[in-house]
């Protein structure tokens, strides 16, 4: 049994018939060939499969592509316009806010809704900011510098 | 073709904070895992798992799932008997070493054992193939605590070993009797470092491939190790080496979990060899917590003989280290490092050190961030401060009268090794300067008045590092480098290593860049592929830069030799200088560009005397000793009574790794390390029950730091250069590990010590503090 569904993803709407139980980061990853946000543990601990879900920051693996049917999704993949990276990516690179690089995709697409949401963070918003997403090689300190980095930038 | 046109001037990149030359693949979402693989005609694995810590396997009924469409092939303990078992690299006199077959036989010792594999088009399908094999077991008692497997009658891990013994090892130096005879005090502690859970953000992954027409293997693999695997795979399978490419992609951290070999990579290239098509198997979280190997696991018995001046005389440890069911790659060596990093820092020469390893039903432990150093550090450490308050001495003066004085390095120490070089005050200083301790602990002394519970912790540490001289390891430790000189006169520089996040791409560059004297741009570093790079020993240990980096400097300066042959054959003249990317006559001042020489020596029209064409050098380097970096950590804390809670007001880490090739680097290297130890002091703890089960096999469980729990790290440096390599960079991967959690309990059992209390086993849960707190006020 499955399903359609029509679905925008940064930017190119396609529709796919898809199983009820396909949850949507294995659409993102497998049906739409987007291997940005990753999986590191399945149950929405991790953050590292977030991405933009109608303008929100969510978790795409507690999400059934179903779900998602009509949905704009933006990826970290989408993020960059023209080339030209969005802030934040560019404040994880000076800021030296990525090491293995697993986390980053989830953690730059929540951080962006941080400062979407507030574009002043204090270190304590930052930090409960992201506190859904984890990483394993930073400290989160070059992170936390990157956001901060990324306020100070007025685009 | 010579021209004198000066070409600009280099400026050095070494000490720069360049930002790294890896990240804009990783910001943009771009860059290849394992698990982004995508290959024609790509099957999926699922591995079926003992739910039990100990059981006999009765039956397996793999009919209703065989049945299923898209399932391609099942395969259970009775196919895989000619693949040798997942190896054991260290040795140990009298090693106990239990036949670990990548699918269990007729019993499993581990609660996530593999026990059958099942195959399919579709990596759903093969998620309900696999809940849809019956296994049949036999529960049997399974034992998970080390100190209770070791009592008398209890289950046995191993049927053979009732004693669940692997090994038992004693070394000692100096005269540890007449120490403890001389000693105006002595203090004991058992002191717990607990299982941890690696937990890179990349599970494990493989994707096997196997070419039956070349009859050759490529196993892309989520490791550190790509060349180690590549051997050990190629004998476990009977596959001719050279025919084994191992293909390390992009690789979410490892921390020593991934410098391993796995049942997993074996089991999926047998599984590609079955049935002909690309295997991909992709670890869930679950998984990872069961089955990749976990740190620490130890309990020590510390014995800490002194005069009443505060002087140490000597340390007795009786080591007990949770081995788990097998034997990983370098399970039974790890302990075998903290009785070397034993005598810490200071200058005492009497040592005595017993291990007993022992088996549980739990999954093998094996090297994590640190690998044996943090344990003896952290035990070292609190004893020091137990001490300390012993004496009523103060914990920093403690550890400046017992530190190996400046002029005795290079320092031998009661453990064997040769200490290189040292200056183990100035981080210490340093951190007191920083934190203004006189200051603090009046601060902490009007905190007391008002019935607040402050603490100052305080750890100097030492570490083992850039692993090691060959000798002295289980596989080589030395590293390998290569330099090509392409034919436009850009550089590719390939390393032996395999970084996974630590930045090897740019610092390499960086080395490269300014031996040649040209832009870090023009360089670059390819690592973690057989097929492309020299053999190489990998990333672990704090090595990478300290031995592969020193590799790399050796083979810069053999094609830096051969690109000034050609520069003195192309400006007809032997008195030649290399700066600046440009061979320059002395005499005329005429320079030739390392592009216009690259080009002459691949076009080969005419060759400096006894010199072959083109500009290639690969350069083997085999390290005289490890390095032994040091500092000084200090965290002050306050407990809050009402709830257990400990609040970090500061953590100041002062390192010396010696010289910083890239400062924004190794600030990323110590935030993430001490992340970890403070993961171990304060949250994370593998916990199993009494049935094997693991308790804490999720996030959900097991608390590793979020950043709203990290305090600001306040990180500087001391630099003493090792002689030891030609850079003088001695390794920082650990360090902050290593730093943190001595500290960290230093600094609560500091805060509590007015209740009495002395020492605080970790992790320092909130409930443990509250009942410490509370149990003694009430």
């Amino acid at each position: 049994m499955t399903q359609s569904v029509t679905i925008t993803v940064n930017g190119i709407t396609e529709t796919h018939e898809v199983e009820p139980r396909l949850l949507l980061i294995h659409y993102i990853r497998d049906v739409r060939g987007l291997t940005g946000p990753h999986i590191g543990c399945e149950t929405s601990l991790c953050g590292a499969c977030t991405m933009e879900v109608n303008g929100k920051a969510v978790k795409s693996c507690s999400l059934f592509t179903v779900q998602a049917d009509g949905a704009s999704i933006t990826t970290i993949e989408g993020l960059a316009i023209d080339g030209k990276l969005h802030k934040m990516q560019e404040a994880f690179w000076n800021e030296h806010g990525a090491q293995c690089g697993f986390c980053t995709p989830g953690m730059i697409m929540t951080t962006k809704q941080l400062l979407d949401r507030n574009p002043n963070p204090t270190e304590t918003d930052i930090r409960h900011g992201i506190e859904g997403n984890l990483c394993r090689c930073t400290g989160y300190q070059h992170i936390v510098k990157a956001v901060q980095a990324a306020a100070a930038v007025k685009a | 073709m010579a021209t004198t046109t000066i070409i600009k001037k280099h400026e050095p990149s070494i000490g720069k904070r360049l930002r790294r030359k890896e990240d804009p693949r990783l910001i943009t979402g771009t860059a290849t895992y394992v698990e982004d693989l995508q290959m024609p005609g790509m099957h999926y694995a699922m591995v079926v798992r003992s739910p039990h810590g100990a059981a006999n396997i009765k039956s397996i009924d793999t009919s209703a799932a065989a049945a299923m469409p898209g399932v391609a092939a099942i395969f259970t303990g009775k196919d895989i008997l000619h693949i040798a078992g997942v190896p054991c690299g260290a040795s140990l006199p009298g090693l106990r070493v239990p036949d670990h077959k990548i699918l269990a036989q007729d019993r499993v010792y581990f609660v996530g054992h593999p026990v059958a594999v099942v195959v399919a088009t579709d990596k759903y399908v093969a998620r309900d193939a696999a809940d849809a094999i019956e296994v049949d077991y036999d529960v049997l008692q399974a034992v998970a605590d080390p100190e209770k497997a070791l009592a008398p009658g209890a289950p046995a891990v191993h049927p053979q070993w009732p004693d669940n013994t692997a090994f038992t090892f004693h070394q000692e130096g100096g005269d540890i009797e007449k120490a403890f005879k001389e000693a105006d005090v002595i203090v004991k502690e058992r002191i717990v470092s607990q299982r941890l859970i690696p937990s890179a953000m990349e599970p494990r992954g493989v994707v096997a491939s196997w070419h039956a027409a070349e009859k050759s293997l490529t196993l892309y693999t989520s490791t550190q190790v790509p060349h180690l695997v590549r051997t050990l795979i190629a004998q476990m399978l009977g596959i001719d080496e050279n025919r084994v490419r191992v293909v390390a992609p992009e690789v979410g951290g490892g921390f020593g979990s991934k410098l391993n070999v796995y049942a997993e990579e074996a089991l999926m290239s047998f599984v590609s060899m079955k049935i002909g098509k690309p295997v991909k198997w992709i670890e869930s979280r679950r998984e990872n917590f069961l089955t990749t190997i976990h740190g620490r696991g130890h309990v020590d018995y510390y014995e800490v003989a002194a005069k009443k001046d505060g002087t140490i005389l000597g340390i007795k440890v009786k080591l007990i280290q949770d081995l788990g069911s097998y034997h990983q790659l370098l399970t039974p060596a790890i302990p075998t490092l903290s009785v070397l990093m034993l005598p810490g820092l200071y200058r005492s020469k009497n040592m005595s050190a017993d291990i007993i390893g022992v088996f549980t039903n739990c999954v093998p432990t094996d090297a994590y961030r640190g690998a044996g150093r943090p344990e003896a550090t952290h035990g070292i450490e609190r004893m020091v401060d137990i001490l300390a308050a012993e004496l009523k001495m103060d914990p920093a003066e403690i550890r400046l009268k017992n530190f190996i004085r400046n002029e005795e390095f290079p320092f031998p120490t009661a453990t064997g090794l040769i200490y290189d070089t040292g200056d183990y005050a100035a981080p210490l200083r340093k951190a007191l300067e920083t934190v203004n301790y006189t200051e603090l602990r009046k601060e902490q002394a009007e905190a007391r008045k008002q019935g607040r519970l402050m603490g100052i912790g305080i750890c100097t540490y030492g570490e083992i590092c850039a692993m090691g001289p060959s000798p002295a390891t289980p596989a080589g430790g030395w590293e390998s480098a290569t330099v090509k000189i392409e034919p436009s006169g850009k550089v590719t520089v390939m390393t032996g290593v395999s970084p996974h996040g630590q930045g090897e791409e740019t610092t390499f560059s960086q080395i490269a860049a300014d031996a040649l004297g040209i832009d870090v741009e023009d360089i670059l570093v390819q690592h973690g592929d057989t097929a492309i790079v020299q053999y190489g020993i990998g990333t672990f240990g704090s090595r990478a830069t300290a031995v592969g980096g020193a590799a790399l400097h050796f083979a810069l300066q053999e094609i830096i030799t051969k690109i000034k042959k050609f520069g003195a054959m192309l400006l007809e003249t032997e008195d030649i200088t290399y700066s600046d990317g440009q061979c320059t006559c002395n005499k005329t001042g005429k320079s030739i560009s390392i592009k216009e020489i690259a080009g002459a020596a691949y076009r080969a029209m005419k060759l400096p005397a006894n010199t072959e064409p083109g500009l290639v050098a690969t350069y083997f380097w085999e390290p005289p000793n490890f390095t032994f970096p040091f500092g000084a950590h200090i965290m002050v804390s306050e407990v809050e009574k009402e709830t257990g809670n400990i609040s970090i007001k500061r953590y100041v880490a002062i390192d010396d790794c010696g010289n910083v090739l890239n400062p924004l680097i190794v600030d990323g290297q110590v935030h993430g390390g001490v992340a970890q130890g403070l993961g171990q002091a304060l949250w994370e703890q593998a916990v199993y029950d009494d049935n094997g089960q693991l308790v804490t096999g999720e996030f959900t469980d097991y608390t590793m730091p979020r950043a709203h729990m990290m305090p600001w790290i306040e990180s500087g440096h001391t630099v003493t250069p090792t002689p030891v390599n030609p850079l003088g960079v001695k390794g920082v991967g650990e360090a902050g590990t290593i730093g943190a959690s001595p500290a960290a309990v230093n600094s609560v059992v500091d805060a509590l010590s007015p209740l009495g209390v002395r020492h605080i086993d970790m992790p320092m849960t909130p409930e443990k503090i509250w009942k410490l707190v509370n149990g003694r006020n009430a």
